[in-house]
């Protein structure tokens, strides 16, 4: 049985920061997910936003870290290659609740937040497409918006370039303590550890229970979105937020760094995992989208989706646990926990190894991605003459080559699925939606790795594309 | 050194070909690009046959339609690149094009865009539910049946009645899947009547009209799904929601003609057919940019769309070799019942007849097709039943077009 320094659980955005940090040290390291990519839990369906703080209640874990988490994001985006944009955002009122703009003003100067109180002129002119009735505004200019599940992946990207190893499909069903150690048993396997922590996201508070640590009541609460055409990209300049209330900050209108516009989310309790689209929740989003901007055009729409925020009481869990030893946790991460990934990681890394020396000639920068739509023709015909895969168009509405595929593949983290292949390159992503590509994906996946078109899958164990070769189709 | 052509045709389809055939027998020099690895374009996954009956006067397969073009098309001096896509047109007609040979810019006296069209996916129609493995659009599943030899699934439910899922529902069946039920939102198809009687009353397939999907079951592949029928506001009517189990959703609900490539140019753009804006020689706004086939609007018989592609094809050539006088236009408006009329505009004078195409916006029984000019009937016909699943076609004397045409039902 290998012996790791640390076992992290869970490959979600904070897993892999986590996972990301350590590697820098002189460790070894492991992370073990249940699913087929990282990325795959809620890091993957949220809004995208890096906030910038001003919301959080004062004094507050989600405070501290979504500041801290903000300061780091935007050079850790520029090192890892992650599109990116800091395009600032609005908290829009109209003119009966200018005080839950200077509420929230208030609030971001307490948690060291800079942030401005717009009138109406100001707003509009930054914004044109707000509704009429919108007379106020709470501006912050370090807020911005990432591609979350690149995030993710490109961390898991950096920490293998640094020597940590990822395992994934290997869920974590039993930890136990042996001589000191702990003994991570998984679906597949067995590993000991002298460390562990849990990122396990919606399913922290069990993998708590499994260690016989803390224990913890977790609720859920769904959160459901439109995606819009990159058409509309256009017509949103920045973050537009509601005012917040109890149940969360409101359905927002925001731009993507991938170039196109959400609707949402909605927030509603749900069950473990349940990421269904509601008729309900849609019907929400479209009357509360009309609220804060002028001209919402669902008919734009490409796909729907929701992801699931994991509540554990008011606040982040972090730290070690003190109820069993070398145990650390960082869980109930719901918003904004995309936009404090980077400053768990950073905490949680001076606990674990803040005495461990850091390796000699780490990797610190990714290099820059080729992407096919954003090359010139000289570019492109130096790509060519290298490897003519560049002058294959895979994905005709994202415009994505073959080699771009080929190289997702076989990437540090290797892609294996159509959806990893997706969101590592956007194969898919666009209007419509694989429509023309998803086979090409598959077979190029299949050329690839070796398995027959049948055993390619969408995404989770179970999700084949095509199950049967016409010739053998069971008669049952 | 930049490539120069007389007509650059952007598609290898049966649009594509026919265009191309068409400009070089009025003497262009003639360069067709088809990003596939062959030409045929849809029509190489349509193993079906019913093609070609007005064209040819035969019944055809899809590839057998295509090959008669292709092998045209390849005896013939046109030159030709495959696996290659292009990517950007710009206003003064230069062509880049993206190959695994390379990326190359060519220029064009003309050019005829015949990029057919995508489908409509269930994101687009936003779909209630959980998002699982097992949801495709019908093209996807045929391409995948017809041509790289795999079945999705067993059990399958088809949302809307396009033609592309009603062949689907027949093809599935005989490759032994079982096609629980073809549910459509509008109170009649949206594919053609023979589609419906061939593909699923022949096979004993139930088909529910006004009918829609509430929701999607199963992660990670679809188990099952719950659907009801919708008020005359097509908003479902939760109380009567209804249940089926499957392992399949096939999606037939629209085509979209392809027309990305236009984004970045002032073309005139019709909301209606979301193609371009066309005059009688299938000309759009931009003088020497001419459009046809499923990428001008779609069609359901391939014959029409060969039809109109040496139309575009020819008035291409002319434009490319300077044998065009342009002159005054007259509208075409559709209304009262008609969805479209294309051509939307068409020169004035000029002597002989032109074909006005129009579709419905619902079923109608025993109407009259009435067009009018200055108030003036100068065509009318009776029918027994109009449906917008299938394209109509009028014959005008354009001696007639002395002032702006309406198309209506009366
Ligand atoms: C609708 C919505 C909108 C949001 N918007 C924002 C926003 O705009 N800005 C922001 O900052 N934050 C936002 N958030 C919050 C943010 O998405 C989450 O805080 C963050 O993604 C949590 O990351 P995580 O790594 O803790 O969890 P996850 O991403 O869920 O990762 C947990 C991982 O652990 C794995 N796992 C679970 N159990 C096991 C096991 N036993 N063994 C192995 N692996 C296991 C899971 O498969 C999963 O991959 C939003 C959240 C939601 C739901
Ligand atoms: C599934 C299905 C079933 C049908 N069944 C029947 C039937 O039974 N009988 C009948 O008569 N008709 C039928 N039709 C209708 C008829 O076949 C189509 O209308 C016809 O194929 C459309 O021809 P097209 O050339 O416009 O488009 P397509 O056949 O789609 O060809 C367009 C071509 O353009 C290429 N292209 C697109 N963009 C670019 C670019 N940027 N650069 C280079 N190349 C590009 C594509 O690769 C494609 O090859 C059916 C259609 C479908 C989709």
């Amino acid at each position: 049985m290998k012996t790791y320094d640390c076992i992290v659980i869970g490959g979600g955005v904070v897993g892999t920061a986590v996972l990301d940090r350590l590697a820098f040290h002189d460790l070894a390291t492991l992370l073990l997910e249940k699913d087929d990519d990282v990325s795959v839990g809620a890091s993957r369906a949220n809004s995208g936003i890096v906030h910038a703080g001003y919301d959080c209640k004062p004094g507050t874990l989600k405070a501290k870290f979504n500041v801290r988490g903000n300061h780091l994001m935007w050079s850790l985006v520029d090192d890892l290659d992650v599109p990116h944009l800091k395009c600032g955002s609005l908290v829009v009122a109209d003119k009966d609740n200018k005080a839950g703009i200077d509420e929230l003003y208030d609030k971001g100067v307490k948690n060291g937040v800079e942030v401005e109180v717009w009138d109406k002129q100001k707003t509009m002119s930054f914004e044109p497409n707000l509704s009429d009735n919108i007379e106020w505004s709470l501006y912050a200019k370090e807020a911005g918006i990432v591609s979350p599940y690149q995030l993710a992946i490109a961390l898991a990207d950096r920490a293998v370039l640094n020597g940590a190893e990822i395992h994934l499909e290997e869920g974590v069903t039993a930890l136990e303590r042996k001589d000191g150690l702990w003994v991570v048993t998984t679906e597949k396997s067995q590993y000991l550890a002298k460390t562990v922590v849990n990122c396990a996201g919606a399913y922290g508070a069990d993998v708590n229970d499994l260690a016989g640590a803390e224990h913890y009541e977790t609720s859920f609460r769904k959160g459901e979105y439109y995606v819009l055409d990159n058409t509309e990209r256009q017509n949103v300049e920045t973050v537009i937020f509601p005012l917040p209330t109890k149940a969360g900050k409101g359905i927002l209108v925001a731009p993507t760094a991938d170039g196109n516009v959400i609707y949402g989310p909605t927030s509603h309790l749900c069950d473990l995992d349940d990421t269904s689209v509601t008729l309900d929740g849609l019907q929400d989003i479209r009357s509360n989208v009309a609220k804060t901007y002028k001209n919402p055009v669902v008919r734009k729409c490409i796909r729907t989706y929701a992801g699931v925020r994991t509540i554990i009481g008011d606040d982040f869990v972090i730290g070690e646990s003190k109820v069993v030893d070398d145990f650390y946790m960082a869980i109930g991460i719901c918003s904004p926990g995309l936009s404090s990934a980077p400053a768990i990681a950073e905490h949680l890394e001076n606990l674990i190894a803040g005495d461990v020396a850091l390796k000699d000639n780490v990797v610190t920068r990714l290099p820059r991605a080729k992407r096919l739509s954003e090359l010139d023709g000289d570019e492109l015909n130096t790509l060519i003459k290298e490897d003519e895969a560049w002058g294959r168009i895979v994905c005709r509405c994202e415009k994505v080559s073959e080699a771009e595929i080929v190289k997702a593949i076989h990437s540090p983290l290797p892609a294996v699925t159509v959806d990893a292949v997706k969101r590592r390159v956007r194969a898919g992503m666009g209007r419509c939606q694989g429509g023309f590509c998803a086979t090409r994906v598959m077979e190029i996946i299949s050329r690839e790795t070796g398995k027959d078109i049948t055993e390619i899958r969408k995404g989770k164990k179970g999700s084949n594309i095509a199950l049967y070769s016409v010739k053998e189709v069971p008669n049952d | 050194m930049i490539k120069k052509y007389d007509v650059v045709v952007i598609g290898g389809g049966p649009a594509g070909m026919a265009a191309a055939l068409s400009a070089l027998k009025k003497g262009a020099k003639v360069l067709v690009v088809e990003r596939d690895v062959r030409l045929g374009g849809i029509l190489n996954q349509c193993i079906h046959n019913g093609f070609g009956l007005h064209y040819f006067g035969e019944e055809l397969t899809g590839p057998e339609y295509a090959d008669r073009f292709v092998k045209l098309v390849e005896s013939e001096d046109i030159d030709v690149m495959l696996e290659s896509m292009v990517l950007r047109l710009t206003p003064d007609k230069k062509v880049e094009i993206l190959s695994p040979e390379g990326y190359i810019t060519v220029e064009a006296g003309a050019v005829v865009l015949a990029m057919g069209c995508r489908e409509r996916t269930a994101g687009a129609i936003a779909v209630p539910g959980t998002r699982p493995a097992g949801v495709y659009t019908a093209g996807m599943a045929q391409k995948l049946c017809n041509m790289k030899g795999y079945l999705v699934g067993k059990k399958v439910v088809i949302l809307g009645s396009g033609d592309i899922g009603l062949i689907m529902a027949r093809r599935m069946t005989l490759e032994g899947a079982k096609v629980e039920l073809v549910l459509e939102l509008m109170p009649y198809s949206s594919g053609l009547k023979r589609n419906i009687v061939q593909c699923l009353n022949d096979f004993d397939i139930p088909i529910k009209y006004a009918h829609t999907i509430t929701r999607l079951e199963g992660s990670p592949r679809l188990t099952g799904l719950y659907y009801a029928p919708v008020d005359e506001n097509r908003n479902p009517i939760l109380e009567k929601e209804e249940y089926v189990s499957c392992d399949t959703l096939l999606l037939s609900v629209g085509l979209i003609p392809e027309n990305d490539l236009l984004s970045g140019m002032d073309v005139e753009m019709s909301p209606i057919t979301s193609g371009a804006v066309v005059d009688e020689n299938r000309m759009t706004s931009i003088p020497g940019v001419f459009s046809c086939g499923n990428v001008l609007h779609v069609h359901d018989l391939v014959d029409n769309v060969s039809r109109e592609a040496e139309i575009a094809g020819g008035a291409a050539a002319d434009y490319a070799l300077g044998n065009v006088t342009a002159g005054d236009t007259v509208s075409v408006r559709a209304t009262d019942g008609v969805r479209y009329a294309l051509p939307q505009r068409i020169t004035k004078g000029g002597e002989g007849k032109v074909d006005v195409f129009f579709r419905t916006v619902d079923v109608y029984t025993k109407k009259r097709i009435v067009v009018e000019v200055d108030g003036n009937e100068i065509y009318s016909r009776k029918t027994m039943i109009l449906a917008p699943g299938e394209m109509e076609k009028i014959t005008l004397a354009r001696q007639d077009l002395v002032g702006d045409v309406i198309v209506r039902l009366k």
